[in-house]
């Protein structure tokens, strides 16, 4: 896999543990949940390969904390869970992000609440993209759709992890986790990226670093929470990232991310085939939203069908961005279940001939 | 004809001149005191990292002069188990109080000492909650009084005091697990022998090290500094008594 040109085939879990590999991530730090076991069980083989530290945490609250403490001595580290495991993790990551430690989190999400089923799911988008842990604060969220997508994100929230100084958390589920397809690896980018000279080391030959998030004086909270706004501005500004398919003369957009994105081209081209133009927007950052992307072609549309495996979660930030311009209407399978590309062909029939929403 | 003076009794280089924000009679002040002489002594000042907790002694960072993380609530050993992987040629410790180590944190310190993890921790064992007022900590005595346990802690309604040393010392990571008080300047001086013998197992690449320090609370006891004093040596060293539970075979410099 050292040959870029080299196609693997690979689950995409395994695309993102060895793309983690690439951006010179050498610590991981992890608890066994289905179903990602395969990240922690790759890593555990990959990194002393590398020189590298595989380490299993007792639980998923240690493994949080220990990237926390990998995180601040400025080295490239990730952890990997799913849903009820990134749950337990939210008080670390709340942490992690008030303290400003570049870090990866990925959440192959598995049907919930409670311990739920281990079949795949959306349900954790609120928890993704609105807090999840105490505070204000945001991850910046990306939603990987196949397995390159997956190796080439993985890169990206590296990088961008550094850049912002801030941990990204990658969304999958248990198909995107799970399933092989071909991936080609490509080269790390990693250029321009901003010192660690805050990174904990001993400090040997300059003033001692201090790594904190609490701040019992209200004034210096605040200045704090607004510091950490202008980052998430610049992120808004700078990282929205959304693929459009089909979307020029379409009069029924479907919004999905993920997976169900996948099975909803399936449903535009057999829609297509019967004479109804209906197109794709596909957020690939939940956090910062491409509201943009639906505000900008509100006008346009007729409808709008949000389709996702949770009961609703993603349909409110459609909502935000169309504002009340078109009908939203949504459609959702849970629990593990996923709608086939005929639900959603059936669906989108259903309000072309003017059903309600 | 001048007369010089010689200090004898000075601020170790590794300790800010700050004055501490604990209470009259609190143990904190003499415990970090002990660990910037150690610091200073062991000549670890640069490559030393530490990890304060929640509790009173979050502010450690303001006292101590080296690399320092604050924790999320028990978190510390988890913290500075990420830290040492990345650098195990530094010298790493936790500074936790008894309801960040012996109650939130009671898996982190676990696991972190049956791993072996080449860290030092410092656990101040004062037998309440100082920082929130004066609560009941899973080390308060039996028969106690708290500001929740009005009445004295009942072994029927709130079980008995976790012995972390006893514990700690049945797991072969563990390496050096001692416990001693900072009461009276005799065991200020062994105090201190432990927390440097600590980090001397650590540096010898030993393994896992914890200095259980017995700590008067007078605040958060309800009584004089003095009475304080007292307490320690009446009721506490009795239930937790003091000494080495673990030592490895080694040349102490």
């Amino acid at each position: 896999m050292s040959d870029m040109r080299e196609r693997a085939l690979l689950t995409g879990n395994e695309a993102i543990a060895e793309a983690a590999v690439k951006s010179g991530c050498r610590y991981f730090f992890g608890y066994p949940i289905t179903p990602q076991n395969r990240i922690p069980e790759y890593m555990s083989k990959r990194l002393p390969e590398v020189d590298g530290v595989y380490l299993q945490a007792e639980s998923e609250i240690a493994a949080i904390n220990m990237v926390f403490g990998a995180a601040g001595a400025g080295v490239r580290v990730m952890t990997s869970s799913s849903s009820p495991g990134i749950s337990l993790m939210q008080e670390g990551i709340s942490f992690i992000a008030a303290a400003e430690l570049p870090c990866l989190i990925v959440n192959m999400m598995r049907g919930g609440p409670g311990l739920g089923g281990i079949q795949p799911s959306q349900s954790d988008y609120f928890q993704a993209t609105k807090g999840g842990g105490h505070g204000d604060y945001r991850l910046l969220v990306l939603a990987p759709s196949t397995v390159q997508e997956s190796a080439d994100l993985t890169m990206l929230a590296f990088d961008l992890a550094d850049r912002y100084r801030s941990p990204i958390m990658i969304l999958g589920d248990a198909y995107t986790g799970q399933m092989m397809e071909p991936v080609q690896f490509k080269e790390s980018e990693s250029v321009n990226l901003p010192p660690k000279d805050w990174a904990i080391t001993g400090a040997e030959g300059r003033a001692r670093n201090l790594i904190r998030t609490l701040f019992p004086e209200p004034e210096e909270l605040e200045q704090r929470n607004l510091q950490l706004n202008r980052k998430y501005e610049g992120m808004i500004s700078n990282e929205r990232r959304v693929e459009m398919y089909e979307v020029d003369d379409a009069e029924i957009i479907i919004a999905a991310f993920g997976f169900v994105a996948r099975i909803a081209k399936t449903s535009i081209e057999i829609l297509r085939g019967k004479g109804i133009k209906a197109g794709l927007i596909r957020p690939i950052t939940l956090f910062p939203f491409p509201y943009g992307a639906f505000s900008n072609v509100a006008d346009k549309v007729d409808k709008f069908l949000v389709v996702e495996m949770n009961m609703g979660q993603m349909v409110e930030d459609v909502k935000l961005g169309i504002n009340g311009k078109a009908e939203v209407c949504f459609y959702g399978r849970t629990g593990g279940m996923v709608p086939s590309y005929e639900e959603i062909v059936r669906e989108v029939k259903r309000i072309h001939r003017g059903g309600c929403c | 004809m001048l007369l010089t003076m010689i200090k004898t009794f000075q601020r170790p280089k590794s300790m800010f001149p700050r004055q501490t924000h604990y209470c009259p009679g609190c143990g904190h002040g003499i415990v970090h005191r002990l660990l910037a002489e150690v610091i200073d002594e062991l000549g670890i000042r640069d490559r030393v990292v530490g990890v304060a907790p929640v509790g009173c002694s979050v502010f450690l960072y303001n006292y101590i002069d080296c690399d320092m993380y604050e924790a999320a609530h028990g978190r510390a050993p988890a913290v500075i188990t990420g830290f040492k992987r990345v650098h195990p040629d530094k010298v790493a410790f936790t500074y936790q109080g008894d309801g960040d180590l012996a109650s939130i944190g009671m898996a982190e310190i676990i696991h972190a000492a049956a791993r072996g993890e080449r860290i030092t921790v410092i656990f101040i064992n004062n037998a309440v909650y100082g920082m929130t007022g004066g609560q009941m900590a899973p080390t308060s005595l039996l028969g106690q009084k708290t500001t929740t346990s009005l009445l004295g802690r009942l072994s029927e309604v709130a079980g008995y005091p976790i012995k972390m040393c006893e514990l700690l010392s049945t797991l072969e990571g563990a390496t050096y697990i001692a416990r001693v008080s900072v009461n009276i300047p005799k065991n200020v001086i062994g105090a201190k022998r432990a927390i440097r013998k600590g980090f001397e197992v650590q540096i010898e690449g030993l393994g896992f090290s914890m200095i259980e320090v017995l700590s008067q609370c007078p605040t958060g006891w309800k009584v004089s500094p003095v009475e304080a004093l007292r307490f320690v040596e009446k009721e506490m060293i009795p239930i937790y008594p003091l000494g080495e539970f673990k030592s490895p075979e080694m040349n102490v410099k």
